[in-house]
């Protein structure tokens, strides 16, 4: 069976499973339960410095959902720790020693100053941790007092704390980014550049989960008034995808360790992140929905793929997906694929047909012979899609490539050649064709 | 030799098992339930379920409203294309119309449960008591309704909105025709005809008229007369009788009348049920006979049915409800006389109907035996006189805009020929005929020359 263990950056954990800083690891109790159910590491959520912060007494979350009630998207105006400094590094320090073969990173946030993580950095060290993370994401809340993602909207501070934290510690250290920010390529660099050993990202998206149309509040909402919260949950996994597979093949950050974060909620999800480079991965919203015990299946699911895909380690698959993450200027415009309705699993249900004749390209036929049956017009067919991503039922609507013959579309025979957009005649900034 | 006694008694049960016995069959979908089943539903194009319903419900689009915190808005949507989208929810025939039909079928032989959700949708806007129709200016036109079932309501209400004035003329006491006579009554619980009726009603413009029995109190002719435009849903006046010898014994009863007993009867431990009942059909009538019966108390039920059971015209879930309630059903046996003794009935002699096995009989004993073979149409108030009305296979010929032969009559419901005898395609001739009605009242195409 294919072995799971993870080293990252030189941290060792049975399982590239962590929780991520957030509620789940604000105490041993909570950790030692997830721990007990298998997980192989986590973040401790944030320590900052005494007296400590307080937290709203209302909502601190919401969420958005799908069908049938399905958590999609979640977000959070909690704070970091509301426990005394002194209390949480006694437990990080006992569930280290008590737990040795997991992963235990401290999430740290103190003010923009170095005195102020100089003064900190060396209580965690001294609890055994096995590096830390600097949160730099929180979106609410901390930075507007300067801290959180006010820092990492500035790729200058990031890289300062950074280079702070690595002269006043020998922990590892992994900068947590926010993705509130315009290109994340920018502070990803200044952690390199300020020594830290990697990345972690996403932090959660500023967000507004709904708004109250009885009281005209904003939700989650504390007596009558709403703050921007943390968006997270399944619904921002594509962002961090993308996320995570630039700062993998930007030439200044390429090959630097990411610990991705973002919308985790199963083993596939975690695959995905780790085939677009990530090192490991961290959870907390798929944990706080539905419990600890769902890496069971993430450690399960990841194993039995890996061994029908002859992946014996991670290492073996990371990354694979790195080289196909391109620029659209490198997409082959030589490909042409056509929607294929698959009958035998068509429930007739013309989705793909009222999404196609309203909104796309009156590429689908609605009946045949006096008939409901819908099927694909070649000659309209742009191969866009959309009535893949409409059809209720798997497998039923797929794209086919065309391998040979004209595209019925645009009469133009099927070449095999590749060539993008830099070579194409309607380019005006073309480049001549080798 | 003892005098024979038929075992025939009210109630045979507590009052716990009377409210039990008649409750909601289908109890409403709670809020939650209803969110949950509503997502199921695929909005498809072109939905074959809007196609399979008589009246056309824009299903997809109800559920939708459902779906999105819209109750008022997915009640309107049912209320315009049915105004007894209420009771149609309850009564429709779902598992060979809409549901029968749905895509989900294909995928997981689970269709989504479109009945229930319409209910869902139409009671809350009666619990909010939110009236969605108004009538438009009046056009001085007046029109008399005969019949107040659901096709008479149905065109009297859309006549109403078009600002016609309307008078129904309805022959018994309450308004509703089967939906208040003749639907089994744990399919219809809490009064919910009369419910319906008053929602109706609630539209204004529309005057009652009860007790009028057209042929006896009210003619054809009269209201030719007085009225601008007739419509006519006069229903099934009569029951088809099994000519046999033994039919005139004590005991031997028409389903129909037995089941409006049962729907009018303010405390059902009052009604008197047999101990041993046979019924004797294959349809609607024949299940709700049974399965009343048995609720009240019968020992034994037997409905037997002169066909086999791909013939038999209540559906397969309709049988499957009779079948878990106990009654027994045979199949292939037509009734070839009925025994008495003392006048009242004590068995039912049948034989099978099935080739080979003809001639071989055998009897039930029974304490009332139940006729449910259907109704028939009583033609005489609109075949005699002056005013005489085209049928076709003994009830009145429409055309496709439900026009009889006189060009100032309309008709519909179950005394129409071709029609499929459901409260829902009632409701829809109601509607196609106010359609005709209103264009011809204002002096369009079809004007009385």
């Amino acid at each position: 069976m294919a072995d799971i263990r993870n080293d990252f950056l030189g941290i060792k954990s049975p399982n590239p499973f962590w929780l991520a800083s957030a509620p789940p690891t604000d105490k041993a109790y909570n950790v030692v339960r997830a721990f007990r159910a298998g997980w192989g590491g986590v973040v401790w959520k944030t320590l900052g410095e005494d007296p400590p912060i307080v937290n709203i007494n209302g909502p601190r979350y919401g969420a958005i959902y799908g069908g049938d009630r399905r958590l999609l998207g979640f977000n959070n105006v909690e704070l970091i720790t509301d426990r005394p400094l002194d209390v949480n590094l006694r437990e990080i320090k006992q569930v280290k020693r008590d737990w040795p073969d997991r992963a235990v990173v401290v999430s740290l946030m103190v003010p923009c100053e170095e005195a102020a993580w100089k003064k900190i950095l060396p209580l965690v060290e001294e609890t055994g941790a096995d590096g830390i993370e600097l949160n730099f994401g929180c979106p609410h809340g901390m930075s507007e007092r300067g801290m959180g993602s006010a820092v990492g909207q500035v790729p200058e501070y990031v890289e300062m704390v950074a280079r702070w934290c690595k002269q006043h510690s020998r922990m590892p250290v992994i900068v947590k980014l926010t993705p509130n920010i315009t290109d994340i390529r920018f502070p990803a660099r200044a952690s390199k550049k300020g020594g830290a050993e990697a990345v972690s990202l996403i932090n959660t998206i500023k967000s507004i989960m709904e708004v109250d149309l009885d009281k005209m509040t904003p939700a989650p909402a504390t007596d009558g008034k709403g703050s921007h919260g943390g968006f997270c949950g399944p619904a921002v996994k594509p962002i961090a995808l993308h996320m995570v597979a630039e700062i993998a093949r930007d030439p200044e950050t390429r090959g630097y360790p990411v610990s991705a974060i973002g919308g985790i909620t199963t083993w596939r999800d975690a695959a995905e992140f780790l085939a677009l480079g990530a090192g490991n991965v961290q959870v907390c919203t798929a944990a706080m929905t539905y419990g600890f015990r769902i890496v069971e299946d993430m450690v399960e699911g990841l194993k039995n793929w890996m061994d029908e895909k002859g992946y014996g380690r991670l290492d073996d698959f990371i990354g694979l997906a790195n080289p196909n993450f391109v620029e659209w200027q490198d997409l082959n415009l030589n490909y042409v694929a056509k929607a294929r309705i698959n009958q035998d699993l068509c429930i007739k249900c013309g989705r793909c047909y009222v999404a196609c004749e309203d909104t796309s390209h009156q590429a689908i036929s609605n009946a045949k012979d006096g008939r409901r049956h819908f099927e694909v017009i070649d000659a309209e067919c742009v191969g866009c899609n959309l009535c893949v991503c409409v059809c209720p039922v798997e497998n039923c609507l797929t794209l086919e490539q065309l391998t040979s013959g004209v595209d019925p579309r645009t009469g133009v025979p099927i070449s095999k050649e590749y060539a993008n957009w830099t070579t194409h005649p309607n380019n005006p900034n073309r480049t001549a064709a080798e | 030799m003892s005098q024979y006694k038929a075992d025939i008694a009210a109630g045979r049960l507590s009052a716990d098992e009377y409210a039990h016995n008649f409750a909601d069959l289908h109890p409403a979908l709670s809020d939650h339930q209803a969110l949950v089943e509503a997502d199921r539903c695929y909005f498809c194009d072109g939905a074959p379920c809007t196609t399979a319903c008589p009246t056309g419900i824009d299903i997809p689009m109800f559920i939708r409203q459902i779906s999105s915190g819209n109750p008022k808005g997915a009640a309107a949507t049912i209320l315009r294309d049915n105004i007894m989208g209420g009771m149609c929810a309850r009564v429709c025939p779902t598992e060979t119309l809409c549901e029968q039909v749905c895509v989900r079928n294909d995928a997981e032989h689970k269709p989504v449960k479109i009945g229930p959700l319409q209910r869902f949708a139409t009671d809350k806007l009666f619990a909010a008591g939110k009236q969605i129709f108004a009538k438009s200016t009046s056009t001085g036109k007046r029109v008399a309704v005969v019949g107040g079932g659901p096709a008479g309501l149905s065109c009297a209400h859309a006549l109403a909105r078009q600002g016609h004035a309307v008078t129904v003329f309805e022959a018994r006491d309450k308004l509703g025709g089967l939906n208040e006579y003749g639907i089994a009554s744990y399919k219809t619980v809490n009064n919910f005809a009369q419910r319906e009726v008053k929602y109706i009603l609630g539209v204004g413009g529309i005057d009652v008229k009860l007790g009028q029995r057209l042929g006896s109190d009210v003619t054809l002719g009269q209201l030719r007369s007085d009225y601008d435009a007739v419509f006519l849903g006069l229903g099934l006046g009569a029951v088809n009788a099994l000519a046999l010898e033994g039919e005139e014994l004590d005991g031997v009863l028409d389903a129909v009348a037995y089941i409006a007993e049962l729907r009018q009867a303010k405390n059902l431990a009052k009604l008197p049920v047999g101990r041993r009942i046979v019924v004797i059909g294959g349809g609607m009538t024949a299940i709700d006979i049974a399965v009343q019966t048995k609720r009240l108390g019968a020992e034994d039920v037997t409905l037997v049915y002169r066909r086999g059971v791909e013939h038999m015209k209540a559906s397969p879930y309709e049988r499957e409800l009779a079948q878990i309630s106990g009654v027994k059903i045979k199949f292939g046996a037509k009734p070839v006389r009925l025994k008495g003794e003392g006048g009242h009935v004590r068995a039912v002699e049948f034989e099978y109907t099935h080739a080979g096995a003809k001639s071989e009989r055998f009897t039930l004993e029974a304490d009332m035996v139940f006729k449910a073979i259907g109704q028939k149409f009583v033609a005489g108030p609109v075949t005699g006189g002056n005013d005489v009305l085209e049928l076709q296979d003994t009830r009145i010929a429409v055309d496709e805009h439900r026009r009889t032969s006189l060009p100032d009559v309309w008709a519909g419901g179950d005394c129409i020929a071709g029609g499929q005898d459901l409260t829902v395609s009632g409701v829809q001739d109601g509607k196609i005929a106010a359609a005709a009605m209103d264009t011809f009242l204002r002096g369009g195409a079809g004007k009385r020359e």
